[in-house]
């Protein structure tokens, strides 16, 4: 089970989080000028790397907030994490 | 008791405390520090149990959690009775009671002993094989396969003993209490460390507490000496918690580890009442030090499975802990030093030792010169290659090894022995780093798989990490620890330690016969009994995965998970397909190391507290009035309240009936509610929702109805505009958590411009529902300041009231098509409030209904249930509800998958009305819907979502989904039933006051 470092509340227990699907998917601020391929890019196309992965994680059953994790899937190494906004800081 | 098996020289068994105990019905005695295994062995006992296949006698063969042989049934016939428990953990305690398994109607006659003559046809996926054909008839096969499944008996009756979950943090785990494990501990927590030491067994020490030999000494102490003192010298460490009978099972990632420590399991059953049998401990460690030993290998020869047949190491550990002798004529069979250190304890106390039979040419370290000065005859180059005697061993045969070691040469010559030792060298017990996630590496010298690439913050030290030889132990363990710890070990500085023992081994992983393979039966795997023929077989039919051939032979599968033998299952593998065992990789350990009761696994949460449950604050109002409960989501919520005899259908009816015709009340309480506040509100509501909503005004309701980005309907509710930035939004029961989670996503990552507070309010608020004819007079009772008059208070707005002194707020909203009003007031006035309604309503039979009541009530007006009549698969326009999808606005949840070619298709699943040919005919949810029976096959065209009797309308009504249904009013339509087909036509869904009269007529 993982030690999460909340960027706001610090460690924590896994069990305390619930994962949310890849990072850094933007939704299209004009979805009705995008056609069916390009809207079902946005909604169902997502990565599933060996390697790092940029992940959404939520704390919620803490701070309830939204933040960005880069976690290694192959050895479920957490490189970094870092708040919505923000650009990751590892490659 | 016999007397010649008992020495009393052993420090760990209290010989003035006689314990007496029953195996298979008969009485024996044994000593306080016994084991069942040790307490059976001191009274002749090697026939424990029966093999699981071939029901083959079988004995004790280990000392330890790696048995795979001797497990037992616990408690007979007792609330407590546990299977499959393993004799040589089980501490013994005055009236233990334990039979053996798998074997009827005794162990020493077993029917199933048949098995073994028939195992020339029961090889290696026999079932796969046999039981195809024909495939009816599995199911005969089945009930008999089954029956003779398994090995105990499960428990039949609720278990009485209590057990609890504990988090543990720990700045240093130690795993393990050898000398490398106590080694460890003392040096992490003299160095400010706060420490956990954990060992499964009942005593500190592992096998050096016992070791007495004059070869292995550390300072010129014996080494259980030196380790005594060290012991004692940790027991008073203030940084340093020890826990006994405290088991690891679990070893995942970022060092959480899960240990079951065991409290109660050595104490007479009448000292267990009330006393928390296991704790199952979470531990977080900083940094974990695994120090969990070796596991001695046995030997892969002809009958090596026979009672009597023991571990070289568990005959030692038998005599120098137990002071049990495990027989008078004992043989050893070896192909390294281990096992003239057991030749040296028989010595000692003067017990017979045959011969030692050594796979190797040359044995020359002192240990063994020591063996042979004592006039012990060791065949040198030679094998066993066969064993006899049915329920013990009692004789066995030997051969010389050609010089490749691949078949056998000369004379055999028969030995007479009652006790086999055995040892093949050690595996280091790597379970726990791999379970870890760590990454092993094959060492070719020995044949052994050591840690290589650690995942988390941990090492491996003593023989787990591939040292057996105690001065290596000692000098690696320091060595790893200053390093880990990063710490200064001159504590241990002076120590000079003595080894007799060298590692040279010659290892062979199937020992040769002077039969055929097929006429021999070598046991790798003695708990599933697997032999090498069978793996021999699984390659020969062309698997080549180690897990493959696992799983077809079933080798390791057993509850021991193959701790013994999975080592010479690879090796046969590797030496058959001709490749290397360190390409092939181990098969995977998965937790838990020793198996867990779900017991231990569930913790306190059984019973009433297996998971938690909501109430509202009307909650006992609803039991005091007879209500059947239903859960919804955590939700306890009242169902229907039935009258003295009534069926559930019954209540149902006389409660809709009474909603319709006078007055309904119902416990609303559970809908969320989440309180939308900020300048933003309404640009938020607008992009959650489908319809519009800055034009609402402040005082009004709106129904909205919430998409998933890909356009189906996700939730739905009303929502309130409390002011002009401030709403409270109605979710359904089981929804609440969700949407609040997914309104937060939105506004935190994709719209965090917007000023808009979420803030969750379902518990803060009673809601009491009053509906029908009658409701405006009774709440005009029960807040009788307000105005009620249609035009000051129309249906979809709200107002702000007071009941006494105590605020408000009363929405005129209907989920029934009645006129209706809902009172939400804090929680804790809710039942005085709902009284009060009850009392006001007594004129006019108002009558409480449930959630069943609610749901035919909307089902006649043709409202959906957002998860009943839904299922993430239908847009609203699916649901005939396009009214509700602005046109106008330019973006919100979903919109855009409202035009995908999927979504536009005229032949989606739409939501339509039932109606039944014979209107007493009531449908069942969830059944299929199809136009054609005869077809083959016959397709299907959807199903029955809701089905109710409505006594308002005095018919049959239903809700469905039906493919291309929205075209279909009118047309016939099949259910087909078990034993009849139902002829049902397509309508509206809305059955009752479409144009809305009921809910602004005037009252």
């Amino acid at each position: 089970m993982f030690l999460i470092n909340c960027p706001f509340c610090g460690e924590r227990e896994q069990s305390e989080f619930k994962a949310g699907g890849e990072a850094h998917i933007v939704r299209p601020k004009q979805p009705t000028e995008l056609s069916d391929d390009e809207w079902a890019e946005y909604l169902f196309m997502r990565k599933n790397i060996k390697g790092v992965q940029f992940e959404r994680w939520n704390h919620i059953h803490g701070c309830r907030k939204w933040f960005n994790m880069a976690r290694d899937t192959s050895n479920d190494q957490i490189k970094a994490v870092y708040k919505m906004g923000e650009k990751p800081p590892v490659k | 008791m016999s007397n010649n098996l008992r020495f009393k020289t052993s420090k760990f068994i209290d010989e003035t405390y006689r314990v007496s105990f029953k195996f298979n019905n008969k009485t024996y005695f044994g000593f306080k520090g016994d084991t069942l295994a040790s307490a059976l062995l001191a009274n002749g006992i090697h026939l424990v149990g029966r093999s699981f296949k071939y029901h083959r006698p079988r004995g004790i063969m280990t000392s330890g959690s790696e048995e795979p042989n001797a497990i037992i049934q616990l408690h007979d016939n007792s609330s407590r009775t546990e299977p499959n428990v393993r004799a040589t953990e089980v501490e013994i305690y005055e009236g233990l009671v334990a039979s053996s398994q798998n074997c009827w109607p005794s162990v020493n006659f077993d029917i199933g002993g048949i098995n073994n003559l028939l195992s020339p046809i029961l090889p290696a996926g026999f079932y796969y094989k046999t039981f195809m054909w024909p495939a009816s008839f599995w199911k005969k096969y089945e009930y008999f396969i089954r029956k003779s499944a398994g090995l105990g008996k499960s428990p039949k009756v609720a278990d009485p003993d209590i057990y609890e979950h504990n988090y543990i943090h720990c700045d240093v785990l130690v795993i393990g209490a050898g000398v490398s494990g106590i080694m460890s501990a003392k040096m992490a927590a003299k160095n400010g460390f706060k420490t956990l030491l954990v060992d499964e067994k009942p005593y500190l020490g592992g096998s050096s507490i016992y070791d007495n030999s004059e070869f292995s000494k550390i300072n010129n102490q014996l080494t259980s000496s030196w380790l005594e003192k060290e012991i004692n010298e940790i027991s008073k460490l203030e940084n340093l918690e020890i826990k006994l009978r405290t088991s690891v099972a679990a070893f995942h990632g970022y060092n959480f580890l899960l240990a079951r420590e065991s409290l109660t399991d050595h104490l007479p059953i009448n000292q267990r009442d009330n006393k928390v049998r296991h704790r199952l401990l979470k531990i977080r460690a900083k940094k974990v030090i695994t120090a969990t030993g070796s596991i001695e290998r046995p030997l892969i020869f002809d009958n090596n499975d026979r009672p009597g047949i023991l571990l070289s190491s568990a005959i030692k550990k038998y005599i120098d802990l137990y002071g049990v002798a495990c027989g008078e004529n004992n043989v050893l069979f070896t192909n390294n030093d281990t096992a003239y250190e057991t030749a040296m304890s028989l010595i000692q106390r003067g017990i017979k030792i045959n011969a030692i039979i050594d796979n190797r040419e040359q044995v020359d370290s002192k240990i063994c010169y020591e063996v042979e000065k004592n006039n012990i005859k060791i065949f040198k180059g030679f094998s066993v290659v066969d064993t006899y005697g049915y329920r013990r061993i009692n004789k066995i045969s030997i051969m010389k090894l050609s010089k490749d070691g691949q078949t056998v040469i000369g004379d055999k010559t028969k030995l007479n022995c009652d006790c086999l030792g055995v040892s093949g060298g050690w595996t280091p017990a790597v379970h726990l780093f791999t379970q870890s996630g760590g990454k092993l590496k094959f060492r070719e010298e020995d044949q052994v798989f050591i840690p290589d690439v650690y995942p988390s913050d941990q090492i491996s030290v003593g023989s787990c990490n591939g040292d057996f030889v105690l001065d290596e132990i000692i000098k690696n363990t320091l060595s790893s620890l200053k390093k880990f710890l990063n710490i200064d070990n001159s504590e241990y500085k002076t120590l000079e330690i003595i080894s007799g023992l060298n590692q040279s081994k010659r290892n062979i992983w199937l020992l040769p016969s002077d039969k055929t393979i097929g006429k021999t039966k070598s046991f790798v795997d003695y708990q599933n009994d697997a032999t090498s023929k069978d793996i021999k077989l699984a390659l020969r039919e062309g698997f080549r995965s180690i897990e493959h051939v696992k799983r077809y032979t079933t080798t390791g599968m057993g509850t021991d998970q193959g701790k013994l033998g999975n080592m010479h299952a690879l090796g046969i593998i590797s030496e058959t397909a001709g490749t290397k065992i360190g390409e092939h990789g181990t098969t995977t350990f998965r937790p838990p190391y020793t198996p867990l009761t779900f017991g231990t696994i569930v913790g306190r949460n059984v019973g009433e507290f297996f998971d938690i449950f909501r109430r509202t604050p009307i909650h006992d109002w609803h039991v005091k009035n007879n209500a059947e409960f239903e859960n919804v989501g955590q939700w306890k919520r009242a169902w229907y309240y039935p009258k003295e005899n009534e069926n559930m259908h019954q209540a149902v009816q006389r409660e809709s009936k009474a909603a319709r015709d006078s007055a309904g009340i119902l416990d609303a309480s559970t809908l969320g509610k989440i309180d939308i506040q900020g300048t933003d509100a309404s640009e938020f509501l607008n992009r959650v929702y489908t319809n519009a909503w800055s034009k609402l005004a402040v005082g009004k309701c709106r129904y909205g109805l919430m998409l998933n980005e890909d356009g189906m309907v996700y939730d739905d509710g009303v929502t309130t505009r409390l002011g002009e930035n401030h709403y409270i939004m109605t979710t359904t029961t089981g929804g609440a958590a969700n949407v609040l989670g997914k309104l937060e996503d939105y506004l935190q990552t994709e719209w965090p411009e917007l000023d808009v507070y979420l803030s969750s309010v379902t518990d803060h608020y009673a809601t009491i529902s009053v509906c029908g004819p009658n409701s405006k007079k009774i709440v005009s009772k029960v807040i009788p300041d307000l105005d009620f008059s249609d035009e000051k208070f129309p249906h979809m707005s709200f107002k702000n009231a007071k009941i006494g002194n105590i605020k408000c707020r009363v929405m005129r909203i209907s989920f029934t098509g009645e006129q209706s009003y809902e009172i939400n007031i804090q929680a804790n006035f809710g039942k005085s409030v709902w009284e009060k309604c009850m009392d006001a309503g007594k004129d006019f039979n108002i009558t409480p209904y449930g959630t069943e009541t609610m749901h035919l009530l909307r089902a006649e007006k043709g409202f959906i249930i957002v998860g009943q009549d839904t299922d993430a698969t239908l847009t609203p326009i699916d649901l005939q509800m396009d009214w509700i999808v602005s046109k106008k606005k330019y973006d919100f949840i979903g919109k855009r998958s409202l035009y995908r070619s999927d979504t536009i298709r005229e032949d989606r699943k739409q939501l339509v009305g039932l109606l039944t040919e014979n209107p007493e005919e009531v449908l069942e949810e969830g059944a299929q819907i199809v136009s054609d029976v005869k077809k083959s096959p016959i397709e299907m065209l959807g199903h029955v979502t809701s089905s109710y009797y409505s006594p308002n309308l005095k018919k049959s009504i239903a809700l469905g989904v039906v493919k291309s249904g929205k075209n279909m009013v009118g047309q016939k339509l099949i259910i087909p039933m078990e034993n009849k087909n139902i002829n049902v036509i397509v309508a509206d869904p809305v059955f009752l006051d479409k144009e809305g009269k009921r809910l602004n007529a005037k009252l």
